[in-house]
């Protein structure tokens, strides 16, 4: 059994102008030790599928359907989903069990409170020990993330460090207390590529001496072809594509997929003009009931993917699909398809 | 390009360019100290070319390209801008009037689409003011012009009466772009043009970005960070560190056969979108020095593998190390660093 087991995410936001369906229908596993990727663009609903796993969705915001098994430390199994928002079970799951690197380290943490006390305040909700062993533990979780004088950061304020060593400070808040799972949310988007890869580097080695599987959530191409196994494609709230991350980029079997592979630009082979994908992502308030991608799709075949949700479907091995190119196997309705 | 075509027209030649920031202290706001954020820089560009500015946050680029805008003024040297075909200007030097009325010729694109246009204006209003503001058109042949360049960057009529909350990120660039095209300019400074935009819209903006290039002529100094994009876009790269350009080439070169240990050190971090390569990394330690309190020497020395007793004393000269490859580097000549490709 997985680490994590992600079954049938629904994650809606019900606005006045009509349901927002952010996460239509995820599903994903994670394995111990694993980095997956979850690729897409703003407003395919792939940060909103890591806030919903650690139960961080908000009014209007509401998970609709699906679970979340997670095998814990002691090895028994919960299903996070089923569980009571204010919970004690939550509370020792968030940030001991599963935790978060946000994206925007500046606004991610007070302003207000120093580096080390943010950081310790998170060690001394999931442990018992005293103040000065927690002080001990922070600066040293400081200088395992590379911070230079790392009693001296303890005491320092968010805006006094820069942004890498802010991202630092995130990560370390991150691992803090030694979870299973971390999800890593635009970890370096903000960064220059210079500090970028001291971060990748950083998140690697960490990953291999705490053993832990990380989730790099993500729209740029080239961090997830480096760092993961493993990808989860997301278009318009549902993943559209899932395989190996070699098989991914080289033979990517979703319209989508081969498309926004073939419109970056990839250093070392100049053309002249980039392939474009037409149109803009549509926001999904109150979407119909078809394929995500049919309106910007250049292959679909009218009258098949305008009606129905194609389903995702195993192609060859481990490479899933949801396109009616390969398979004409539509998506299970369910009372949430047609509101 | 090869040496034959670089030596084409000029449009821009800017000239030992410095900006110093004061630091003021106290109630007097007595000047303790300067923030060089860009330090005697040299460069051109080309008509029709776009040159690229790269380097980390930090490095000046945005502040030398809103230098040459004339958004800020220089502290010193001197930017000769070529105004038509004999016309030059210098400018540093041109005030009221005769700044006015070379404006029209040169604007910028913004990184943000949503903080750059005014949410209370219209799209034909926001695209419009340029030519009023220039006297270029009025009334109905302003508008007429409008349609026309809103056609041009893929807009249509239905957006004219349309507010700027009403389009997506990519529409906006694209509003942004007919505004700094509408007045015909010859040179257009892109900062972080295409930075905010997703993946796939990214794509199209470029590929607009380049087919006015080709249908207009005009000139772009292309801020950017993303050596992807950077390598796609220019014909020649500017990098840039601690307010300094350390090396300048035609794309090609510079990425293929760099000769700053800096440029290498930029190029091998950048991730690539193929699996299948792993490439040896540098890792540079550190962080940007601090433009307020640079290092001796030269600046990149504290981070520089190959840095010697040299290094650590004398700043390096900006030469010419190959037809048309600048540098500034005391070791240029002797080291074998290693390219992207």
């Amino acid at each position: 059994m997985n680490r994590l087991e992600v079954k049938g995410l629904k994650t809606y936001f019900f606005l006045d102008e009509g349901i927002v369906k952010a996460v239509d229908g995820v599903s994903l596993s994670i394995g111990d030790q694993e980095t997956i990727g979850i690729i897409g663009e703003s407003g395919s609903g792939k940060t909103v599928t890591a806030l919903s796993l650690l139960r961080l969705v908000v009014p209007p915001g509401e998970i609709v359907s699906g679970n979340a098994i997670l095998r814990r430390k002691d090895e028994s199994y919960v299903d996070i989903f089923a569980l009571e928002p204010q919970s004690d079970v939550l509370r020792s799951i968030r940030g001991n069990e599963l935790s978060m690197i946000f994206q925007e380290p500046m606004t991610a943490f007070s302003p207000v409170h120093t580096i080390g006390s943010q950081i310790g305040e998170m060690v001394a909700q999931h442990t018992d020990l005293d103040s000065r062993t927690i002080r001990g533990h922070v600066v040293d979780l400081l200088h395992r993330v590379g911070i230079s004088n790392p009693q001296q950061r303890y005491d320092e304020y968010p805006h006094q460090l820069s942004g890498g060593m802010r991202q630092r400070a995130m990560i370390a808040m991150a691992l803090s207390c030694n979870p299973n799972i971390v999800f890593a949310d635009e970890p370096t988007t903000a960064l220059d590529v210079t500090i970028q890869a001291q971060i990748l580097e950083l998140m690697k080695d960490l990953q291999q001496d705490e053993r832990l599987s990380v989730v790099y959530i993500t729209h740029n191409m080239a961090v997830v072809a480096e760092n993961t196994d493993r990808v989860y494609v997301m278009y318009l709230g549902r993943v559209v594509e899932s395989t190996t991350t070699r098989r991914l980029f080289s033979s990517p079997l979703h319209p989508y997929t081969q498309r926004l592979l073939r419109s970056i630009p990839k250093p070392g082979h100049r053309v002249d003009k980039l392939e474009i994908i037409e149109g803009n992502v549509p926001i999904p308030i109150d979407p119909p009931v078809q394929c995500g991608f049919f309106p910007r799709c250049p292959v679909a075949i009218h009258g098949t993917c305008d009606k129905a949700v194609p389903a995702l479907t195993q192609h060859e091995d481990g490479h899933f699909v949801r396109c009616f190119l390969y398979s004409e196997e539509t998506e299970q309705e369910d009372e949430w398809t047609r509101i | 390009m090869n040496g034959q075509e670089s030596k084409q027209a000029r449009i821009l030649e800017v000239k030992d360019i410095t900006k110093f920031f004061p630091i003021t202290k106290g109630f007097l706001r007595r000047v303790v100290g300067h923030v060089r954020a860009v330090d005697s820089v040299n460069l051109y560009v080309n008509e029709g070319e776009t040159l690229a500015l790269v380097g980390e946050s930090g490095s000046g680029k945005t502040t030398l390209g809103r230098m040459i805008v004339r958004a800020i003024e220089s502290t010193r040297g001197s930017i000769l801008f070529r105004k038509d075909n004999e016309t030059w200007v210098d400018l540093t030097r041109l005030k009221g009037n005769d700044l006015r009325a070379v404006r029209r010729y040169f604007h910028m694109i913004f990184q943000d689409p949503y903080s750059s246009l005014d949410p209370r204006m219209t799209v034909l209003d926001i695209v419009k003011e340029p030519l009023i503001h220039n006297k270029i058109a009025k009334g109905d042949e302003a508008r007429e012009r409008v349609r026309e360049i809103l056609k041009i960057v893929g807009l249509d009529d239905m957006h004219l009466r349309r507010y700027p909350h009403a389009f997506s990120g990519g529409q906006r660039q694209r509003i942004g772009i007919a505004r700094s095209l509408v007045c015909n300019p010859r040179l257009i400074v892109c900062d972080e043009a295409v930075s905010a935009l997703d993946v796939s819209i990214q794509a199209q903006v470029l590929n607009l970005l380049k087919d006015l290039q080709i249908q207009f002529g005009v000139s772009y100094l292309f801020i950017a960070h993303d050596l992807a994009v950077v390598e796609h876009i220019a014909h020649r790269v500017a990098v840039m560190y601690v307010g300094k350009v350390v090396e300048l080439a035609e794309t090609s070169e510079l990425f293929g056969n760099p000769r700053h240990p800096y440029t290498e050190a930029l190029l091998s971090a950048v991730p690539l979108p193929d699996p299948e390569r792993k490439q040896s990394r540098i890792i540079l330690r550190g962080e940007l020095a601090n433009p307020a309190n640079p290092p001796s020497g030269c600046y990149f020395h504290p981070r520089c593998p190959y840095a010697t007793d040299l290094c650590t004393r004398v700043t390096p000269q900006w030469r010419e190390v190959a037809p048309e490859h600048f540098i500034a580097c005391h070791h240029a000549d002797t080291l074998s660093l290693k390219g992207m490709f």
